[in-house]
């Protein structure tokens, strides 16, 4: 494993684009979308040390930071990337933060809903689970469910093996699965008291789940910018490049602001998670990506017109995930009314006070 | 095609020191100071207050000490600007030269110009106006035609400038005129002057806003003369500094905070009498806030590097001028309120006031349609 910790972070980012370049081809993404596991992009992330980017070098991972995080977690959402990289990025944190071995293959993390709950029981020496979690990203596919489930009131993080489950499959509009998991006393590989840097409460996997999907958001609409003005300037009609058209000019310089709002809301949010207390960035940046990804959505078909309504034209990778997306893990009305009432209850004096100095 | 990267930006401690400063001082100056004259943002005019922050220090922060300036750092300059728009500081009468006028001299005009000017911008006396559109001229700029013609020592100028704002105010404007006609090549025979606008031969009349405030103005040149000595750069070099001019206009935080004495209002209502649908709105409102400050403050990052953030500060300029004027909407559609210009509460008033103005945030220092041809520009479409 050559680990990217220390490396800087723009050879990272060369590193990590170019594996997707490469390996997450448009035959990749229709093959994972009919339910083919893409077994070479999944290893080759493992062979990278990118897919446990956040747990410590001693524990089998690369010990670098959240902003490393995010130069992966973004690219893969660049790049359509059919895999739950996102997910074990978030799932090993938990894992190594409650001092828990990272099992090796692709993780996944429960509940995924606010309204989802999960218990944990003593069985002697050993833990049991009982719950059901709907939506859980990629739930038949990972190898591990890490779940965050309460036992005796207190927040703990397990980990269960995939099979420990009764699952119903289930997927997202861009056919990555979305499964219902019901567990009834299933066993629980192991099981510790939920803690990391800044106190982690029960929300911790709807928070770094909201945290890895607005970077996702933030690099499929840089796809979107980026395929829209190559669309524009190749596509011809009337005797010139469609981005000759002022009405398409300035759509586009629309699309290429919300990408650069979303971008840096995404990555601002990713800093802060580095110190922990990041709730207040993670819900601007999913709310930002979210409104941005509707918006561009728009913008990008409506500059591809018909050809990139159709199957066959890749626009649609992106699309439909931020469609997907952009719901994931509380959606912009949902962390909007929670940010709202937080700065509510500050009140309007404490307002720009709490902005600059956050 | 380039995809606008908008990089991070942490404050070095000092800048933060100083907000602290700069937060007691508008404490106490702002004091009892209402929303609705708050929500006036730079287009309140108080030439005692620019005074008192020329005294601080606060005006000419990046410029070198011995034109009166301070030599700090972008970034500090940034937070001294961020506060005093977040509070609503009647900034108008220096806002202008500190942000253009001055670095306009400081690169382009001669020493004489830089010795005699800079250093009383700087102290917060010396008022500037901008004359650039015409009756004819807007965002067709390059189109103006007023003209400066060569006499005994100087130039006559004959021709009219519009939407002059705070002309009827300042001492001085930095004016766009026409010194020779290329044909087919209007960007060539402009040349920027320093005009004295109590000189004779200038009438400046009053345009009232549709709100029935008095901010802008028509200036008319008849005969007037404009000494050699008062001419910015060389002659026909005009083109190329406006644009740099409007460059320095751009890049400031001014573009997403002049509904903020708005979005407060709507708070302090939702702590009155809490709403589902009005809480979503502040944390939508708020979300978009927080991002367009670190959009805002990685341009500044920019100017600190030694970078030149013009695409990027054209960029924040939209985006930031959508949310402005998205606050009213928003607020009229949440509530049942109708807005006011002096009776009701704050709330109604402020959303009076702004409402009214809201048309001009996209039109100002360049319009929306301008700034998304930059961008088209930008990324490799024109």
């Amino acid at each position: 494993m050559s680990p990217p910790a220390g490396e800087p972070r723009a050879l990272l980012g060369d590193t990590v684009g170019r594996l997707f370049t490469g390996l997450v081809t448009k035959e990749a993404i229709e093959a994972a979308e009919k339910g083919a596991w893409p077994d070479a992009l999944w290893q080759a992330l493992e062979e990278g040390g990118l897919t446990l980017p956040l747990v410590p070098e001693a524990q089998g991972g690369a010990g670098g930071t959240w902003l490393d995080a995010h130069v992966i977690v973004r690219a893969a959402g660049r790049h359509a990337a059919p895999v739950p990289l996102a997910e074990t990025i978030v799932a090993s944190w938990l894992l190594a933060g409650a001092g828990l071995e990272v099992p090796l293959g692709p993780l996944t993390m429960a509940p995924v809903r606010r309204e989802d709950r999960l218990r944990l029981r003593r069985d002697g020496g050993a833990w049991r689970l009982d719950g059901v979690a709907a939506r859980v990203p990629w739930g038949t596919r990972a190898a591990h469910v890490v779940a965050v489930a309460e036992a005796d009131g207190r927040p703990m993080v397990a980990v269960v093996a995939a099979g420990a489950a009764a699952a119903t499959p289930d997927r997202n509009l861009a056919l990555e699965p979305r499964d219902t998991l019901a567990w009834q006393g299933a066993a629980v590989r192991a099981a510790a008291p939920l803690a990391a840097p800044g106190g982690l409460g029960a929300d911790a996997v709807m928070l770094h789940g909201a945290l890895v999907r607005s970077a996702q958001m933030a690099g499929a609409l840089e796809s979107l910018l980026r395929q829209s003005v190559g669309y524009a300037t190749e596509r011809r009609q009337f005797g010139r490049p469609i981005g000759n058209f002022q009405a398409i000019q300035h759509a586009l310089a629309v699309l290429a602001g919300h990408a650069a709002a979303a971008g840096i809301a995404a990555e601002r949010a990713f800093a802060a998670a580095e110190g922990g207390d990041c709730a207040f960035e993670v819900a601007a940046a999913k709310i930002r990506a979210g409104e941005a990804a509707g918006a561009c959505a728009s913008i990008a078909h409506q500059t591809h017109g018909a050809i990139g309504f159709t199957y066959e034209h890749a626009l649609h990778f992106s699309t439909r995930r931020l469609w997907s997306w952009r719901a994931e893990f509380g959606s912009e009305s949902a962390w909007a009314l929670a940010l709202g009432r937080h700065v509510t209850a500050r009140g309007a004096d404490a307002l720009w006070a709490d902005l600059t100095a956050r | 095609m380039a995809v606008f990267h908008f990089a991070l930006t942490e404050l070095p401690p000092e800048a933060e020191s100083l907000r602290a400063e700069v937060r007691d001082f508008l404490a106490t100056e702002l004091a009892g100071r209402t929303a609705v004259r708050r929500a006036r943002s730079w287009g309140g005019w108080d030439p005692e207050f620019s005074r008192r922050v020329g005294a601080r220090g606060w005006i000419g922060m990046t410029w070198p000490k011995r034109y009166g300036g301070h030599e700090r750092s972008f970034l500090e300059r940034y937070v001294v600007l961020e506060e005093m728009l977040a509070a609503g500081a009647p900034v108008g009468a220096h806002w202008v030269a500190d942000r253009q006028s001055g670095p306009l001299l400081l690169r382009f005009g001669t020493e004489a110009q830089r010795e005699r000017f800079v250093p009383a911008i700087a102290r917060g006396e010396l008022a500037f106006a901008i004359g650039m559109s015409e009756p004819d001229s807007g965002s067709d700029l390059a189109s103006i035609r007023t003209r400066a013609v060569r006499t005994d020592g100087g130039y006559v100028v004959n021709g009219t400038k519009v939407w002059t704002s705070n002309a009827h105010r300042a001492q001085y404007a930095i004016a766009l005129f026409r010194t020779a006609v290329v044909p087919d090549k209007k960007h060539e025979g402009l040349t920027q002057f320093l005009v004295d606008l109590k000189s004779p031969g200038i009438t400046i009349r009053p345009i009232i806003n549709l709100a029935g405030s008095h901010d802008f103005n028509e200036v008319v040149f008849q005969e007037a003369f404009v000494p050699e000595d008062m001419r910015v750069g060389a002659e026909g070099d005009g083109w190329k500094q406006v644009t740099t001019e409007l460059a320095f206009e751009r890049s400031g935080p001014e573009r997403y905070l002049s509904s903020m004495a708005l979005l407060l209002e709507l708070i302090r209502e939702q702590q009155r009498r809490p709403t589902e649908r009005g809480a979503a709105l502040v944390g939508r409102l708020v979300a978009h806030m927080t991002t367009l400050r670190q959009m805002s403050l990685s341009v500044a990052g920019m100017l600190q590097a030694g970078e030149n953030p013009n695409l990027e500060a054209a960029l924040v300029k939209d985006v930031g001028t959508v949310f402005e004027q998205e606050i009213p909407e928003a607020v009229h559609a949440l509530l049942d309120l109708e807005p006011t210009i002096d009776t009701g509460d704050m709330l109604a008033q402020t959303l009076g006031y702004l409402v009214q103005r809201t048309p001009s945030f996209s039109l100002r220092g360049g319009t929306r349609e301008v700034l998304r041809g930059i961008i088209a520009r930008g990324l490799g479409l024109r």
